[in-house]
């Protein structure tokens, strides 16, 4: 246990979260990393929908999709539900 | 429930802030998970959610994070719509006093198949006779998967799991699934469905009209889990598609006991030669491995059979309007 | 003071005390299953909420697991919340009685403690309640029907004080009281109703970053019934027995505080104490036993025997500064248990007193007597016994047998 923890005088009773897991972070949990090809991309939003993690964000006001790393945790049902295959799963050596 | 049905696009529902938040600890690819992300997205309003002890309950709340934006409450394993009746009954004489201001506060109980068929059942069938206004979604993992992989009374024939493995003379479970809609429909409710979340627009729409009715309604989402069914995380929505088109899971809806395909079965209905067969389904998932044997080729056969047999009944109830 | 004290004066037994108490609280739910010898009072809320007597929504759960579910989740809702339950009933609660005092929701109960099976039995002793002494709930036990009416108006204000914010449980003894004919003076509806007030809420500081009143609300949603891992889980229980030591507090400042608007007092609301002051020989006990022991008492101290009774009101929070102080100059003492611990040294109150009392300079010799279990009677005579056993004990100096059973054929 850490420092960090705190005494039971400090928190909330019943064990009400003081945090939201937005604070998180479960993207260091992925082997393969999704890798975005923007010409073939439809924002059909299949991928935000399907998403498990809600990492997949759809921006109305730039009509745009942003993959958050800092959540996916690289299961790759983005890859292999897009209709026109613009998602492709990579290790992230390859990527680079 | 409304008679003018709620339209959405898939824009809406896009930016829809999250009411399941990101930084939940389920496995990669976790169906389930999804399930919870694409039911908060068709709440109308004040919403509380209630959840039975399971994966999904554990992976939105572990202290001190949660993935809640919602009123959420979780408190044992069995007793899921037990919660939802408590809850229900506060909301309304709360409000009736007027310590709530509310027009509506619409309550959501979530279970898994062993918190819904098994365990929980006595508490779901009491508060639905009780008639308290709640939607409880089941999310059908078929089996305990938080404990690791046990047998429910929701697993299929011939899958194997820890309490019901594939063993040299016992070929994984040798029991039906429960028929949990058909209990349901039997308590004469106003409103159950079926839904997987690979067809998200057709699971939104339900939940939200399960929300609608006032009184209880039940939900049963077929959600793929690829821990406990060994399967490729990344196929997770592929099996939810396979489900319906190799009607294995029909999705439907039954309002006032009257019962109708859903569109994705319903096309299967107006052109069998869609119907794909069981096998496709089966094949790639571990727990079904041990039949691709040809001394267990009978089971798959049982499988196909079996799963003509109840798709063939439905078209028939579907067909006379009777539940 | 007395004359100023409005009151009305009716009989009933204990079961439709607590009813009736329950009624002038403005209870938002009660959620609960029948059960022997529970029933009346269930029966008797039913129909005030037939007759449109009270405003609360009444469930009539499949099940005591799901009354007490019911009675959680209502609430964890906001809602002031009351169930009733006995033996089985109980025993299948017991798993949400944890949760109920680990989600720190102030549900009120009335349980008229009844045996457990097997064999089957429907009769009054307090195995039931026993078995719930660690489920984190606030136990009183009561003497009589009267008391049961009273405390279930204090349980409210004791367990919906934002300092505590935990269960409670109003034991009143199966048959001997439940079903019993009393006299009982009721309080105004009015004056009840003022005096129990609304229900406050604890504050909580939310993932939102708020700190706000703790019930399920759309307006400031929070996480109730989360996971608590290796890390955090052992704060939250030691943050039940906080609310436990505060609990001991104000059951003393209620006890008072309700004195003034009924002019009726229980002890001190922890320990009620008879004839102690320069008790010689004295029997520890709970419940209606205690009504018998002062008639007993009355008659040894005609007889000039030094006899008194210690009657412990707060099983949970236990009384321990009051239970050493009550008995530091008594030479002999029977602790009687309506309950078995089989394999133990004697049962639950003894177990209790003999801890309190072991750090103790000055201390009685201590001596247990298990008796009424199943609702066997236990006559004036039989009680009277004990008093016996124990003149001879202080007598000599020693106790034969450390636990002894009452009323048993050998």
């Amino acid at each position: 246990m850490s420092n960090k923890e705190k005494t039971w005088k400090e928190i909330s009773i019943a064990g009400v979260p003081p945090k939201s897991s937005i604070g998180f972070l479960t993207g260091d949990w992925k082997t393969y990393m999704p890798i975005r090809d923007l010409e073939k991309c439809t924002i059909c939003l299949t991928c935000v929908m399907l998403c498990p993690e809600g990492a997949i964000a759809f921006l109305p006001e730039k009509n745009k999709i942003q993959i958050d790393l800092g959540f996916c945790k690289g299961c790759g049902i983005c890859a292999n539900e897009c209709p026109t295959k613009a998602i492709t799963m990579k290790m992230p050596e390859e990527e680079e | 429930m409304t008679t003018q049905e709620w339209k959405f696009t898939a824009k809406d529902i896009a930016a829809k802030p999250d009411l399941f938040l990101s930084g939940h600890r389920a496995c990669a690819g976790c169906a389930p998970v999804s399930v919870l992300r694409l039911v908060m997205k068709a709440t109308r309003g004040p919403t509380i959610v209630t959840q039975a002890t399971g994966c999904m309950e554990i992976v939105g709340s572990i202290y001190p994070y949660t993935s809640w934006a919602l009123p959420w409450l979780h408190t044992a394993f069995e007793n899921a719509a037990a919660n939802a009746s408590g809850i229900d009954a506060a909301i309304k004489i709360m409000r009736k006093k007027g310590k709530i201001k509310d027009e509506y506060v619409d309550v959501i109980a979530i279970a898994g198949d062993g918190g819904t068929l098994d365990i929980g059942l006595q508490a779901l069938s009491g508060a639905v006779e009780r008639g308290h206004d709640f939607l409880f979604v089941l999310y059908d993992n078929e089996g305990y998967m938080n404990t690791g992989i046990q047998r429910s009374s929701s697993t299929p024939i011939g899958a194997s799991t820890t309490t019901s493995p594939a063993g040299s003379v016992i070929p994984g479970k040798l029991e039906k699934k429960k028929p949990i809609t058909e209990i349901m429909l039997a308590h004469e409710m106003e409103y159950v469905a079926t839904a997987t979340p690979y067809y998200w627009k057709d699971l939104i729409t339900k939940v939200r009209k399960g929300l609608e009715v006032e009184g209880p309604a039940f939900l049963h989402v077929f959600a793929p889990c690829p821990r406990g069914w060994r399967s490729d995380p990344a196929k997770s929505m592929e099996y939810s598609k396979l489900s319906v088109e190799t009607c294995v899971f029909p999705i439907w809806e039954a309002v006032n006991g009257k019962r109708q395909l859903s569109t994705p079965s319903k096309v299967i209905s107006l052109a069998p030669q869609k119907k794909k067969p069981v096998k496709a389904y089966l094949e790639g998932q571990g727990r079904f491995r041990h039949l691709f044997t040809p001394q267990n080729a009978h089971i798959i056969e049982e499988i196909q059979r079996s799963t003509d047999e109840r798709w063939e009944k439905l078209l028939q109830k579907c067909a006379s309007g009777a539940t | 003071m007395e004359h100023q004290i409005k009151r009305d004066t009716v009989a009933m037994n204990g079961d439709e005390a607590v009813a009736f108490a329950v009624k002038q609280c403005d209870v938002d739910v009660v959620a609960a299953y029948p059960i022997t010898p529970q029933t009346i009072i269930v029966e008797k809320f039913s129909e005030y909420v037939a007759n449109g007597e009270v405003q609360t929504q009444y469930v009539c759960t499949e099940s005591e697991h799901s009354a007490m579910t019911a009675c959680l989740a209502a609430a964890a809702a906001g809602a002031r919340t009351f169930t009733a339950s006995a033996s089985a009933g109980l025993a299948l609660m017991h798993e949400m009685l944890f949760v109920t005092s680990g989600s720190r929701v102030p549900v009120v109960m009335a349980v008229a403690n009844r045996a457990l099976s097997a064999p089957l039995n429907i009769h009054g002793d307090h195995s039931d309640a026993m078995a719930e002494r660690d489920s984190g709930w606030i136990q009183i036990y009561v003497e009589n029907a009267q008391e049961a009416y009273d405390s279930i108006i204090q349980a409210f204000k004791i367990a919906e004080d934002t300092t505590i914010s935990i269960p409670l449980m109003v034991c009143l003894d199966g048959f001997t009281i439940s079903h019993t004919l009393e006299r009982v003076d009721i309080l105004p509806d009015d004056l009840v109703k003022h005096y129990v007030g609304e229900r406050g809420y604890p504050m909580v500081l939310t993932h939102e970053g708020k700190t706000v009143p703790f019930k399920l609300d759309p307006a400031n949603p929070m996480t109730m019934g989360p996971n608590a891992l290796q890390n955090y889980y052992f704060e939250f229980k030691r943050q039940q027995e906080e609310a436990m030591k505060h609990a001991l507090k104000r059951i003393r400042e209620i006890n008072s505080e309700y004195a003034k608007i009924s002019g009726r007092g229980y002890g001190n609301g922890l320990v009620d104490k008879y004839q102690l002051d320069d008790a010689e020989i004295a029997i520890v006990v709970l419940g209606s036993t205690a009504g018998t022991l002062k008639v007993i008492v009355d008659q040894l101290r005609q007889e000039g025997i030094k006899a008194g009774v210690l009657r412990i009101r707060s099983f949970r929070p236990f009384p321990v500064e009051d239970v050493i102080h009550a008995l530091k100059d008594v030479k002999a003492v029977a602790v009687m248990d309506k309950s078995m611990s089989p394999g133990g040294l004697g049962a639950a109150v003894f177990s209790e007193v003999r801890n309190a009392l072991y750090d103790s300079k000055q201390r009685p010799i201590l001596v247990n007597y298990i008796f009424g279990l199943g609702g066997r009677d236990n006559s004036p005579r039989d009680l009277r016994k004990v008093y016996e056993d124990l003149l001879h004990i202080a007598r000599t100096g020693q106790a034969e047998k450390a636990v002894n059973y009452l009323g048993l054929r050998e």
